[in-house]
């Protein structure tokens, strides 16, 4: 396999690939749409063939024709496996437990991987009103694991403290008394590096940095103190053959690639 | 036998929305990015009702429409975005700067969500459900609430857990691909919190793609999801889910969803498309009109019928 150039990978190549790669072994992950859509398609092309993608639509083990540009496009429904409801999509499948890796996104992260996607600013009189939880909430409960994918690594999104915590993490639910079911965020992505964590009780790590970041450039993007793993690996880059999947087989229209 | 209701329920969207929509009420307008019933939001607007409380888990563009119209003073919702095609500029204008006007709002998850229809269905106190544990949302939505398990949890020991109260809706409005002219009303494709939604209401109408003769239902009962005694109204309405789709009949108007954020950025530019394309429509079918052929021709959809299954029948 050869290593394409660097400068040829675009930021959503890069976490495309990195992600897909997080994916290896595990057998349900719950997506939405945007780079986790990418990262499943092409971990289904490599590390992980057996994989069933869980959309929050209701949609299980789809086989689109076409990638699919919304969590609810048609083209996830015609051929699919399964289309459930929602009481039965949330209710059994997600709180009965049946997700290995749930994607979210978020706003706002901070050390323990709890998320902020409701606002900007103080709740009664936001800067900037989010979308609010969607499912969120529910994938970070239930789910074995979470992975986050962040495209910017940023001080603001990296916060040392949320503007509101909309999804919680395990410790956040353990001081309120609640047994949350899963370990919380496991992985967290991003253009400068990979961050990781166990479960409960423990801080997110600088695991691995891309390709020509440092260290200390990750510490200045995060608004807190980074924690550093003993060992920081570079990711290794995109290959050619990852390259090729996913802008010939997975995006060709590159409708997520930007 | 069951005695067998054989009212006649159709009526025209103008009729239904009069009958059964009324200021300061509270409207479940549902459909789960598929089948999402805008074209009886518009009417809403056309008929101007005012101090509505929307409950809807997407409030995505027809809620942002009826919020701009003035229709809207509270809304229930999970997601209040404009699918991941952008924002809403109405209502992050009303939540962010309560301009022109403020706009209450109760903030909850999906499941949050789908656990109030389940419980307003059912007629329930509450719903429990693994969510919300750590999480700020109760300390700005006081219906998020905490009880202890009146049974021992996996330790022995007492276990704490969220509910949420049910929803009962003056009126829940869903889109459907086909029913009968009483009500019976088949979904497929992506069917969401549809039916727990319409059995949480006091009243619902079901807008159709196309009322079909009985026959047609009866050839394949599971397909029923909302059977006909929960529907007081049925309104036959072709390409009233647009900009969202109808699985077998139109693709989602994607282009749409991306023009929205740019046309809801700017007041003046959303009041002119409202009075162009839905106080300036005397219904859906002069909008649908305006549209044009060509328009739709590009949001056809192709063939995949399903295998039929055999019912059988006693020799």
């Amino acid at each position: 396999m050869t290593h394409a150039a660097p400068d040829a990978v675009t930021s959503s190549e890069l976490l495309s690939v990195v992600a897909s790669r997080e994916l290896a072994a595990r057998r349900t992950v719950f997506a939405g749409i945007g780079l986790p859509t990418l990262a499943t398609e092409l971990a289904h092309l490599t590390v992980a063939p057996d994989i069933e993608v869980v959309y929050e639509s209701g949609v299980c083990g789809a086989h689109p024709a076409r990638l699919p540009e919304t969590i609810a496009d048609a083209v996830l429904i015609t051929g699919a496996e399964a289309v459930i409801s929602m009481p039965m999509l949330f209710g059994c499948v997600l709180q009965g437990g049946h997700i290995d890796v749930g994607f979210l996104g978020a706003a706002q992260i901070d050390r323990w991987g709890n998320l902020n996607t409701s606002v900007i600013g103080d709740w009664d009189s936001p800067s900037v009103r989010l979308p609010g939880s969607g499912g969120g909430v529910e994938v970070m409960a239930n789910s074995r694991e979470v992975f986050v994918v962040m495209r910017r690594h940023h001080p603001r999104s990296f916060p040392a403290e949320l503007d509101f915590c909309t999804t919680p993490g395990p410790d956040r639910a353990l001081a309120e008394g609640i047994r949350p079911l899963g370990s919380g965020v496991t992985r967290v992505i991003t253009e400068l590096g990979i961050m990781a964590r166990e479960g409960v009780g423990e801080e997110l790590r600088l695991v691995a940095v891309q390709p020509g970041v440092t260290v200390e450039q990750v510490r200045a993007a995060t608004g807190w103190e980074l924690r550093v793993a003993d060992t920081v690996d570079e990711v290794p880059p995109p290959t050619g053959a990852e390259l090729r999947l996913l802008r010939e087989d997975v995006d060709p229209d590159r409708v997520y690639l930007r | 036998m069951a005695p067998t209701d054989r009212t006649d329920k159709s009526m025209s969207m103008k009729a239904a929305i009069a009958a059964f929509v009324r200021d300061g009420a509270t409207v479940c307008l549902e459909g789960f990015t598929h089948l999402i019933p805008t074209a009886a939001g518009h009417e809403i607007i056309r008929q101007g009702r005012r101090d509505l409380t929307v409950v809807r888990m997407t409030a995505d563009i027809v809620v942002d429409q009826m919020i701009a119209a003035g229709c809207v003073t509270r809304l229930v919702s999970s997601f209040v975005g404009n699918s991941s095609a952008g924002s809403l500029g109405e209502l992050r204008r009303r939540v962010e700067s309560a301009d022109p006007a403020p706009l209450a709002f109760e903030e909850y998850s999906h499941y949050g969500m789908i656990c109030r229809y389940l419980a307003g269905a059912q007629r329930l106190p509450f719903y429990p459900l693994r969510s919300y544990g750590g999480s700020d949302l109760p300390s700005v939505n006081s219906d998020l609430r905490k009880v202890t398990s009146p049974y021992p949890g996996p330790d022995g020991g007492p276990e704490q857990i969220y509910v949420v109260p049910p929803v009962n809706p003056d009126v829940t409005i869903i889109h459907a691909q086909r029913a009968d002219r009483r009500g019976n009303t088949q979904i497929w494709g992506l069917t969401g919190v549809q039916a727990e939604a319409v059995y949480a209401a006091d009243k619902a109408i079901v807008v159709v793609e196309e009322i079909v003769d009985d026959e047609v239902i009866r050839s394949d009962p599971n397909r029923t999801l909302v059977p006909a005694h929960a529907v007081d109204a049925v309104v036959r309405c072709p390409r009233g889910a647009h900009p969202s789709f109808a699985q077998g009949y139109y693709d989602r108007d994607n282009a749409f969803y991306r023009a929205w954020s740019h046309i809801s950025k700017d007041p003046q530019r959303l009041q002119d498309w409202l009075d162009e394309w839905v106080r300036g429509t005397a219904d859906h079918a002069e909008y649908v009109d305006r549209l044009g052929e060509e328009f739709w021709a590009r949001l056809a959809v192709g063939e995949a019928l399903s295998e039929p299954v055999d019912y059988g029948r006693r020799l």
